[in-house]
């Protein structure tokens, strides 16, 4: 049980994370493509879309880091500390986003619509890709002591791969984000603008990906491993390449609903994929492999992993009671005259 | 600069903004609750209208409240790295039930409440609203739990850490962290319930005089009467009935710190020398010598509160050693302004009821302008509990656990310091011995000034943006105030229509669509 359960938390983590992806992704994905909104009501339909729920979709985020900082200490301590400065980067990010939606239609003058609406898409882009940013760093392996102490700075950071990866990160978001936004559009010139994005942003992350791609595969040594070892990793590359290869099929015929899941699906496949690449690893020690912080030398005590799996088990069908409600809730299109808030 | 003191610095800055906005919230959504299940209950419309002007104000403050959270959240690891490897399996499990009770509850039904008044029922939106009010006490309950964990630690032992089976140290010295061994004994540690009861108690208290601040303006105004005159009524209740428990709580409270944290207790009261204390009203504490000048205090009331009688001793500062005891000067004043603060209150509050009875209150202009400001009052009380609390934990970020006798009394060693329950793990050279950990210890180990300097900065720049963003807003809506939800039905006709209208168009669309197809 107790090599087990570091192994169940580090799915549960990955089932956050995903959920967090899908969830915040399109919230993110709404940030990075307002500039293409035109006027006022386009805007307005934009953070409509996204209002009420994007609170609560960044809860997944809180969640995730409170997990990792229960089940797995050691690996939530060298990564936060380690990346100092991105990570700062990322709360001001989130903490600009939360503003400019909340803030936006407080006070009616254009100009400072107009400034909170520069601070959404800045802030959506630069959080998406630091995300993106720090996945690779984690594919990658970062220098670390043996204590398990971060021996880089940040400019190690940013390096081809990682930047590669943020960048995916970023086409991956707008692309769900525009699936998600054209559902909530109602007709007209906006939702036409969203339609022809949707083939935009689909073409430059199907790009990205290949290169990503082919990048992990021949320069990245420590990924490789894992996909030979374990087989069924092909099936999960299987249902991510039909899921993305059937976002313009679904577009094509009408079906953005169709389209969106199966962006939810290339989401999911992904983190499960780079997830299985990394285990047992939690850090990947660049420099001396032996030095890497595996889930179990980095968990907390097995009293503490079952607490909380105990937790989990009471609490997580509640919350997902409340966000199917919620959504159902706020289920349909904005409407564009509603503008509540 | 020392990375120490500026990532303190930069935890207080961040804790104490934040901690501006969550006792808010807490307290209004008690409100928005009752005034949702009166409006269920008896229908009138001023209970719509009212609840609808606090969810405006409510929704801006918890916007404020999330923006400024989640850096809390992450700046344990990414400043504080040794404390939460130390303490990550105590501490990390309260942390993420947080998130799953709590977070998840508030934020998803803070739609249905902000969002939904059109679109769900009046019974659905209530529940909605006690599961918000709910979901932010909950959040109050874990943090306030691993808090009080890191002030009176239980429930944990203290091990070496294994790596692939074998005890880890690093080049000798032993790598040793707090284990839970009992999870319902960490919940409820000595402190938990004292201080998750002065801390909700504070909430209600900080939310009533928000209340009441914003109604007794309108009432200067002479704006909104009736919406007003009820509001400040209901709230100047509450927070008379939640001072005097306060006063109450505050005592069991000092009872509760002078049992586990002796010396926080004597730097509260400026304690210098063992033996009967007399009650400081205030003075000016000299550490150098050992005494407090100017002092205006009541013989023996210390040893009174503490022990029941005026002749038992307490302990002072002098049974400490030198590098054990908390600053003196900010743990002094925090703590006494609070008192008085409270204190204040009490008669303010009773005196406005006895006004509220004789019929004279609302006419009384001086005390309503007492009563605009005075929530500054009640913020600034809830801000120097913390500071009190937090300064007076120093040296220490986790406590060491007194040891005492079967009497209570606590134990002291050769040299006639209290002794703390210590753990000795074998080093290269002789021993470690853990008691707890020490605050200047637990910083990360790879970050460096330079980079708090920076962000510490940053996060200055960014919620002093934020806090004049929120009193901008603020102050817009409490100048537009309530809107008669009867003046609303109006206006809610000709959106109705016109959106029937799009409806219509918008169906007319989706008709040829299929036709064409």
């Amino acid at each position: 049980m107790s090599e087990l359960l570091p192994v169940i938390w580090y799915v549960l983590l990955a089932f956050l994370l995903a959920g967090y992806a899908i969830l915040d992704g399109f919230d993110f994905g709404v940030g990075i493509l307002h500039p293409l909104a035109r006027s006022e009501q386009e805007r307005q339909i934009a953070i409509s879309a996204i209002a009420p729920i994007w609170d609560g979709n960044e809860v997944w985020l809180v969640t995730f880091g409170g997990a990792l900082f229960a089940a797995f200490p050691e690996a939530y301590a060298t990564v936060f500390s380690g990346f100092y400065i991105p990570f700062m980067l990322v709360l001001l990010a989130l903490i600009f986003r939360a503003v400019s939606i909340e803030f936006r239609s407080k006070i009616d003058s254009e100009r400072w619509r107009r400034t909170w609406d520069w601070g959404f898409f800045g802030s959506s882009l630069l959080a998406s890709l630091l995300f993106g940013v720090a996945v690779g760093n984690g594919l990658m392996g970062i220098p670390l002591d043996d204590r398990g102490l971060y021996l880089g700075g940040f400019f190690n950071l940013l390096n081809p791969y990682a930047l590669l990866t943020g960048l995916l990160n970023v086409a991956l978001f707008a692309m769900h984000g525009c699936l998600f936004l054209y559902l909530k559009t109602p007709e007209g010139d906006f939702r036409i603008r969203l339609r022809n994005w949707m083939w935009h942003t689909w073409g430059i992350f199907l790009v990205l990906y290949m290169l990503a791609t082919m990048y992990t595969l021949l320069a990245v040594p420590t990924a490789v491993p894992n996909f030979q070892k374990f087989p069924w990793v092909g099936l999960l590359a299987v249902v991510s390449v039909l899921a993305i290869a059937n976002i313009p099929r679904a577009i094509y015929t009408n079906r953005a609903g169709q389209a969106f899941i199966s962006s939810c699906v290339t989401i999911v496949t992904l983190i499960a994929i780079t997830a299985t690449a990394l285990f047992p690893n939690l850090v990947i020690a660049g420099n001396d492999p032996a030095l890497s912080l595996t889930i179990w030398r980095a968990a907390s005590s097995e009293k503490t992993l079952q607490t909380m799996l105990l937790i989990a088990v009471i609490g997580m069908p509640f919350v997902l009671a409340y966000t199917v409600a919620i959504y159902w809730t706020f289920r349909g299109q904005v409407e564009p005259d509603k503008s509540s808030y | 600069m020392d990375v120490v003191l500026l990532s303190r610095v930069q935890f207080a800055l961040t804790i104490m903004f934040h901690y501006l906005f969550p006792p808010l919230t807490i307290g209004m959504g008690v409100v928005l609750v009752y005034l949702e299940g009166m409006y269920l209950w008896k229908k009138e419309p001023i209970y719509e209208t009212a609840a609808r002007f606090w969810t405006q104000l409510f929704a801006v403050t918890f916007a404020v409240g999330v923006a400024s959270g989640i850096v809390m959240e992450f700046q344990f690891g990414t400043n504080w790295a040794v404390y939460s490897r130390f303490v990550g399996d105590v501490f990390g499990s309260a942390l993420a039930a947080e998130g799953i009770f709590a977070f998840f509850l508030e934020s998803g039904f803070l739609a249905v409440l902000v969002f939904g008044w059109d679109k769900v029922s009046a019974g659905f939106h209530f529940f909605a609203t006690l599961m918000v009010a709910l979901g932010s006490m909950f959040s109050a309950i874990w943090i306030v739990v691993a808090n009080s964990w890191q002030q009176t630690p239980a429930g944990h032992h203290f091990v070496q850490m294994m790596r692939d089976g074998q005890p880890w140290a690093v080049d000798g010295e032993p790598i040793v962290r707090a284990e839970i061994v009992s999870f319902w004994e960490v919940v409820f540690n000595p402190s938990t319930l004292e201080r998750l009861s002065h801390t909700l108690i504070g909430a209600f208290i900080m939310g009533a005089f928000f209340i009441m601040s914003i109604s007794a303006y309108y009432l200067l105004k002479n704006r909104h009467l009736d919406f007003a005159k009820r509001s400040f009524t209901g709230a100047l209740l509450l927070a008379s009935f939640f001072c005097l428990v306060q006063l109450v709580s505050g005592h069991s409270n000092a009872l509760m710190v002078s049992m586990n944290q002796p010396a926080k207790l004597a730097a509260y009261e400026g304690h210098f020398k063992t033996g009967p204390g007399d009650l400081s009203l205030i003075g000016l504490p000299i550490e150098d010598e050992q005494r407090v000048a100017m002092n205006l205090a009541v013989p023996g009331l210390l040893s009174v509160l503490v022990h029941g009688d005026s002749d038992t001793p307490v302990s002072g500062l002098d049974r400490f050693r030198p590098e054990d005891r908390p600053p003196l000067l900010p743990t002094y004043f925090s703590y006494r302004i609070m008192v008085g603060l409270g204190m204040t209150f009490i008669a303010l509050t009773l005196f406005s009821l006895f006004l509220l009875w004789r019929g004279k209150l609302f006419n009384q202009r001086w005390l309503l302008k007492i009563f605009v400001v005075a929530v500054l009052g009640a913020v600034a009380a809830n801000q120097l509990g913390w500071i009190a609390a937090e300064i007076g934990r120093q040296p220490w970020v986790v406590y060491p656990v007194v040891e005492r006798d079967s009497a209570g009394k606590p134990l002291l060693d050769a040299e006639g310091f209290v002794r703390y329950r210590s753990t000795e793990f074998p080093a290269a050279e002789g021993t470690v011995s853990i008691a707890g950990l020490r605050t200047k210890d637990a910083v990360s180990e790879t970050v460096g000034s330079t980079e708090v300097l920076a962000s510490m900065v940053m996060f200055g720049l960014i919620y002093l943006l934020l806090g004049a963003l929120w009193v901008l807003v603020l102050d817009r809506k409490i100048r537009k105030g309530p809107i008669p939800v009867a003046a609303r039905a109006t206006s809610k006709s000709h959106g109705l229509l016109d959106s029937a209208t799009q409806r219509l168009g918008r169906e007319g669309v989706g008709r040829q669509e299929e036709d064409e197809s």
